[in-house]
């Protein structure tokens, strides 16, 4: 009986012991010596994993940016502050910089474009683009369920009373999550400078515009005409305006003459200006 | 060879490790949202179950039975277990990064998944032979695989479902988990056409 007692514990003491001595042997001769960059790197970045960047995930990112592979300015979520801070840490250039941001580029909501027949499904955008091209009369309009929102990790969009998501250019760190999640690729990035912007989206013939929304852009050309600076035009194929950012000067020139009331200016606020 | 078969069948289906024997239970539930998840969870499941099994086989043998210790199994076997995953851990870290990017985080989790501690204590309990005992840890992991892509793909499904509010989750969960695990006792009968 003490004999068992005795060899029990030996034996299990002794699996244990030599277990425990050697795992910590092992662990340490393989241990994986992670870049101390990496950790200092993952400190400044602000860690929300939304792969704006191409890797998955921050530290992937991280990994790479230790590795020399990417410039700081990559991580676009952490603006100009962040890739400072990076550039300093690294010894390196920032790289190229150009904040951008999320806009929509639809203005017809519910009551700007009617229905084409009533949806009854799983309420999310992608799944309704899916039935019957869309329910809007409007084939190219924003359907209102939010995909964009559920995709934003920043809460930077909220959807309005008319079913158009609003687009919070303060919170708004141009990840381009919202971008993907538009199954009608409403929203795109635009230069964090860029004021004008032409609204709608649809590539259907005018007479299909005007039939399906109130603030569908026709393609009159009454706004290539206005424009000084050979900023905006008119594409014949889908008879839809767009602006040329790096010659735009957000006179306001087309605003006024637009017919259809598609192109918005967005006042620059003061306080905004300053800092910029 | 039947022989083979015949263990590997019984233990993928017949007494399917979760659905017929009840073990594994947590991440069967806990990691069946997704079938990419559910799918790593599986290979790990399958991986640390081989290895487990030829170990505790060797150490039950040649070290417990030989001096009459067959009773300490159930530590020896978790004490065994234990160390082995952990093993398994550091070396996919140190060679195969990629591996333990996608098993990485289940092996801890396995560490103490009474499935493994089950397959080793039903190879030894059975008196498998060291060849049976592998097929039959196979045939486990195997089963265990079926039955969380079983789940992960119905589970999948029921996120696009209107269910009544006090169903979401995890109760619809254990309800599935409950019909599919009346509908493998149907595999029952077939025991006998195999032999």
């Amino acid at each position: 009986m003490a004999d068992t007692i005795i060899l029990a514990i030996a034996i299990l003491g002794g699996m244990g012991l030599l277990f425990g001595f050697g795992l910590a042997y092992i662990a340490r001769k393989l241990a994986v010596t992670e870049d101390e960059k990496v950790e200092e790197i993952m400190n400044i970045l602000p860690g929300a994993d939304c792969g704006a960047c191409g890797c998955a995930g921050c530290k992937a990112f991280a990994r790479e940016l230790a590795a020399g592979k990417r410039k700081p300015s990559e991580c676009v979520v952490g603006g100009k502050e962040v890739a400072l801070k990076l550039a300093s840490l690294l010894g390196t250039e920032a790289g190229e910089f150009q904040p951008k941001v999320a806009q929509l580029f639809c203005m017809g909501g519910r009551e700007e474009s009617g229905l084409r027949f009533s949806y009854i499904g799983i309420t999310t955008c992608e799944a309704a683009n899916l039935v019957g091209g869309g329910f809007k009369k409007c084939e190219y309009g924003c359907l209102g369920f939010g995909d964009c929102v559920a995709a934003c990790q920043f809460g930077a969009l909220s959807m309005d009373e008319n079913g158009l998501p609003v687009i919070d250019r303060e919170k708004c760190v141009g990840c381009g999550a919202c971008v993907k999640a538009c199954p009608r690729g409403l929203i795109s990035l635009v230069p964090e400078d860029a004021r004008v912007f032409v609204r709608c989206s649809s590539k259907a013939s005018p007479g299909e515009v005007t039939k399906a929304c109130t603030v569908g852009c026709i393609g009159c050309r009454r706004c290539e005409k206005a424009c000084e600076y050979d900023a905006i035009h008119v594409d014949k194929d889908t008879a839809l305006a767009s602006i040329d950012y790096t010659k735009c000067t957000a006179c306001g020139a087309c605003v006024e003459v637009c017919p259809r009331k598609v192109i918005e200016i967005e006042e620059i606020e003061a306080e905004r200006s300053e800092a910029a | 060879m039947k022989e083979i078969f015949f263990v590997f069948f019984t233990a993928a289906v017949l007494n399917n490790f979760v659905l017929t024997n009840f073990l594994g239970i947590c991440p069967f539930l806990g990691v069946s949202r997704k079938k990419g998840p559910a799918l790593a969870m599986s290979g790990a499941v399958i991986f640390v179950m081989f290895i487990a099994s030829i170990f505790t086989w060797m150490i039950y043998y040649f070290l417990l039975k030989r001096y009459g210790l067959e009773f300490l199994k159930i530590p020896a076997f978790i004490l065994v277990i234990g160390t082995l995953v952990q093993l398994i851990e550091t070396f996919m870290r140190r060679f195969a990064e990629r591996m333990y990017d996608v098993f990485g985080i289940y092996l801890p989790l396995i560490t103490t998944n009474c499935a493994i501690l089950g397959v080793t204590l039903i190879n030894i309990n059975r008196e498998f032979t060291f060849h049976n005992s592998l097929v039959y840890s196979l045939g486990a992991g195997v089963g265990f695989g079926i039955a969380m892509i079983i789940m992960a793909g119905i589970r999948e499904q029921l996120e696009y479902v209107d269910l009544p509010k006090a169903l979401e989750g995890v109760p619809i969960a254990l309800l599935i988990a409950g019909i599919l695990s009346m509908a493998f006792q149907g595999f029952a009968g077939t025991v006998t056409l195999l032999k």
